[in-house]
């Protein structure tokens, strides 16, 4: 008995809350009839720390820092079909509320008029993620095939896009898995 | 409590306030123009106090104010020095001029000195492209600017001698007809339009109207004589009874759009200082046609300095009995013209917007059908025309439609003002018969080595070299007048860079393809601009392009991509020769946006770049 050969998927959240990765777990028991056609690469939920050659990428979270950009292009990389999943990764989403105070004010309030952190000092160790003075959309920084919508993306929305997609449809949310009011 | 700046506020509306139809909503715009000449901005408490005065709430005034751009809420400098941005200005030296104007008044562009003396920014193109550079400080031109001129500006402000005090040369604004025709060439007598008129009866000049088959000359190209019946046979009601004039007739307006706003056309400026008996006449003609008792000449908030003067061309024609009551003497005959100021919005030339704006509101384009012919100022059949179709009509009234119907071409008839500027030994003001070549023109203009020509402004078709048989008609290269020359060294990328960001700019923000399409474009230009395009940014703007054409609420929106389509459809060259190649580059510089965060930790290490 051959096995068909699953569709191998990597996920991540770069500057996002997991908020789209916990509406991800909220499809629930169709988790089941996902895992029968897919496999999981690097995600949060197998722990897989590198991204080997994959199907299916998808992206949560802005891009604010560094690392997030090593992270991102190893996505890219190693994935044929990347998806910017909720807010944040499409357009930058709340941690973007920063961009419009400088990173110097930022950087005074949490390490210098806050005590107690680092001594008042401004860490500068190289193994911390260094940031970037605004917080990017991940399209500005890689090619990105679709966009799935969504503050988060309602479970439903999820499960339909990724029926879509592993049916080779052309991903389409109904109306109602688009408002949000 | 806050302290209140303008304690006597209330005071210095009031005189306002009475100017401006003491107390009807209808004039907003007009008295926040005159509030922001007098405090430099729209003060707050301006607001409150003008809601209690006009009946509004005070978000119906703040979105007025906001909606303008010669209206301002915060305070702008005492001096305001607004550069025209348009494309021509910009290839005659305008960055480096304002830079250098900035740098000797040590402001920054975009803010307010920091006594509060002077504040520096771009504007759309102001109308002055054959002129230019071209500015306007305080609302008033200044053409040909250099930097003497800009010496000579900074030491006045310097001394803060009120502008009304200035050398009469800064303001000189020329004519320069280049090559008149019917309308510029021959000679008007006052009246006789419509004296003609009154003999032939009203419809009997609309017929003639019809044989010219003069059609608008806006751009659009609608029959006038159509519009003009349409109008006649409009009746407003309301609630079932016909809304009527003083004179117990049906109640209609008629409008004269002189907000010349698309880069690169000045000739409604040219008309409007030289010849604007002719227009008002037109609008007079215009009037008796379709029953209108009054009418209005919305003039853009740039030609400001022709106010006055036109105002006194109205007061000399109500005392020769050309306006006002019974005109020539024909009982029963009444018309006049009162000017509204625009307040810097592309948007308003619109005529939807522009009735919007009249009626003292945000210029929002409404949605059509109902068409301003039946549904128009205030709820009344309205005709709105294109100053130049106006002094047609005047000649026509004057002369016949066999007459005008005798040049042209058979689908587009009559004369056509261009205004034209850009890569050429004479710019200035053309009036050709429909139907003559790009190729001609361009030789009666001196321009040498032309390699494109934007026609009819952004919002229009750009015209390569290899098109240059092509004429200007309705049946082939429609325009509302705009004819901007670009010679062969010039690249043509720059020319659509600068067109989005004008539309971007000038997008009202209703709806959202427009909106959110119009910032797509100008950020992707922007991106290949700065050296971070991809072959897939090309096929995301044809894509923004396709929404933006298909999808838009007015023609601001379906026209925002043209330049931008054009330029990648004939000149491919000049985008690829800024793409890196690539298939995806970065929006922005990586290891430049660590930079600041570098210098904040003091951290050089490998983590601390990106390549």
């Amino acid at each position: 008995m051959s096995e068909v050969k699953k569709v191998r998927i990597a996920t991540c959240s770069l500057a996002g809350c997991f908020g789209c990765h916990m509406s991800l777990l909220d499809i629930d028991e169709r988790l089941f009839d996902l895992l029968e056609v897919v496999e999981f690469n690097r995600t949060p939920l197998t722990d897989i720390k590198h991204c080997s050659p994959c199907d299916v990428g998808i992206i949560e979270g802005g891009v604010c820092n560094a690392e997030n950009v090593h992270v991102l292009k190893e996505f890219r990389k190693n994935c044929k079909v990347l998806v910017a999943m909720g807010a944040c990764a499409i357009t930058g989403g709340l941690p973007a509320m920063r961009n419009n105070i400088d990173l110097w004010d930022c950087f005074q309030e949490v390490y210098r008029y806050e005590g107690g952190l680092e001594g008042g000092q401004i860490p500068n160790d190289p193994e911390l993620p260094l940031p970037f003075d605004k917080v990017h959309p991940i399209y500005e920084v890689v090619k990105v095939d679709y966009f799935l919508p969504g503050c988060p993306p309602s479970g439903d929305a999820i499960w339909k896009f990724l029926t879509d997609l592993l049916a080779g449809r052309e991903p389409k949310l109904d109306y109602e898995q688009l408002h949000y009011d | 409590m806050e302290p209140c700046e303008y304690p006597h506020i209330e005071d210095q509306l009031a005189p306002i306030v009475g100017r401006h139809g003491g107390g009807d909503a209808t004039h907003l715009l007009q008295i926040l123009r005159d509030v922001q000449d007098h405090f430099h901005f729209i003060p707050p408490e301006a607001i409150g106090c003008l809601a209690s005065h006009l009946n509004l709430s005070r978000a119906q005034i703040e979105g007025v104010a906001g909606f303008y751009s010669f209206l301002s809420l915060s305070p702008q400098g005492e001096y305001r020095v607004l550069f025209s941005d348009n494309i021509t200005d910009n290839m005659l030296g305008k960055p480096e001029l304002m830079q250098y104007f900035c740098n000797k008044l040590w402001v920054e562009p975009g803010k307010v000195s920091e006594d509060n003396l002077v504040s520096v920014d771009s504007t759309s193109c102001t109308g002055m492209c054959d002129q230019g550079p071209a500015a306007l400080v305080n609302g008033w031109p200044l053409t040909n600017l250099d930097q003497n001129r800009l010496d000579l500006i900074s030491e006045l402000i310097r001394i803060k001698k009120p502008v009304a005090e200035w050398p009469e040369m800064l303001f000189e604004v020329r004519d320069n007809v280049q090559r008149p025709g019917m309308l510029l060439g021959e000679a008007f007598e006052h009246g006789a339009g419509i004296r003609a008129m009154l003999a032939r009866g009203a419809e009997a000049t609309l017929k003639e109207v019809d044989v010219a088959n003069l059609r608008g000359r806006g751009g659009a190209g609608f029959k006038t004589a159509s519009k003009w019946t349409f109008c006649h046979a409009a009746i407003a009601e309301e609630e079932g009874s016909m809304i009527c004039d003083v004179g117990g007739n049906p109640e209609r307006f008629i409008v004269c759009n002189a907000d010349e706003g698309e880069p690169g056309t000045f000739k409604d400026r040219v008309l409007l200082s030289s010849y604007a008996d002719m227009v008002f006449e037109g609008m007079t003609v215009g009037a008796r046609v379709i029953g209108a008792r009054k009418g209005f000449l919305y003039l853009r908030g740039e030609y400001r300095y022709l106010l006055k003067p036109l105002e006194a061309v109205l007061s000399r024609r109500r005392a020769n009995g050309l306006l006002g009551e019974n005109i020539l003497g024909e009982t029963g005959f009444s018309f006049d013209i009162e000017i509204h100021l625009g307040a810097g919005a592309y948007i308003c030339g619109e005529e939807s917007a522009l009735i919007e704006s009249l009626e003292g509101k945000r210029g929002r384009p409404r949605n059509r059908p109902p068409f301003p012919v039946t549904r128009g100022y205030l709820g009344r059949p309205t005709v709105v025309d294109n100053v130049e179709t106006f002094a047609c009509a005047a000649r026509i009234a004057e002369k016949g439609g066999a007459w005008f119907a005798a040049m042209g071409t058979a689908q587009s008839t009559g004369t056509k003002i261009l205004s034209i500027s850009g890569d050429c030994a004479r710019p200035g003001i053309y009036e050709y018969p429909f139907g003559v070549t790009v190729e001609e023109i361009l030789r009666d203009c001196g321009a040498e080595d032309a390699h494109a020509v934007q026609v009819s402004g952004p919002s229009g078709t750009l015209v390569s070299w290899q098109e240059f048989g092509r004429r200007i008609a309705f049946e082939d290269l429609p325009t509302a007048g705009a004819f901007m020359v670009f010679h062969r060294q010039r690249e043509m990328f720059a020319a659509a860079h600068n067109f989005t960001h004008f539309f971007a700019h000038e997008s009202c923000g209703f709806c959202t393809p427009c909106r959110v399409g119009t910032q797509l474009q100008k950020r992707i230009m922007d991106k290949i601009a700065n050296g971070h395009g991809t072959p897939a940014d090309l096929e995301e703007l044809k894509h923004v392009g396709h929404i933006l054409g298909t999808m838009s609420h007015c023609g601001l929106g379906h026209t925002a991509a043209n330049p931008v389509l054009d330029t990648l459809k004939k000149f491919p060259g000049t985008f690829e020769r800024k793409l890196k190649a690539l298939s995806f580059e970065p929006a922005f510089d990586l290891d430049g946006a660590l930079q600041t965060a570098r210098d904040i930790t003091g951290r050089d290490d490998d983590w601390a770049h990106l390549s």
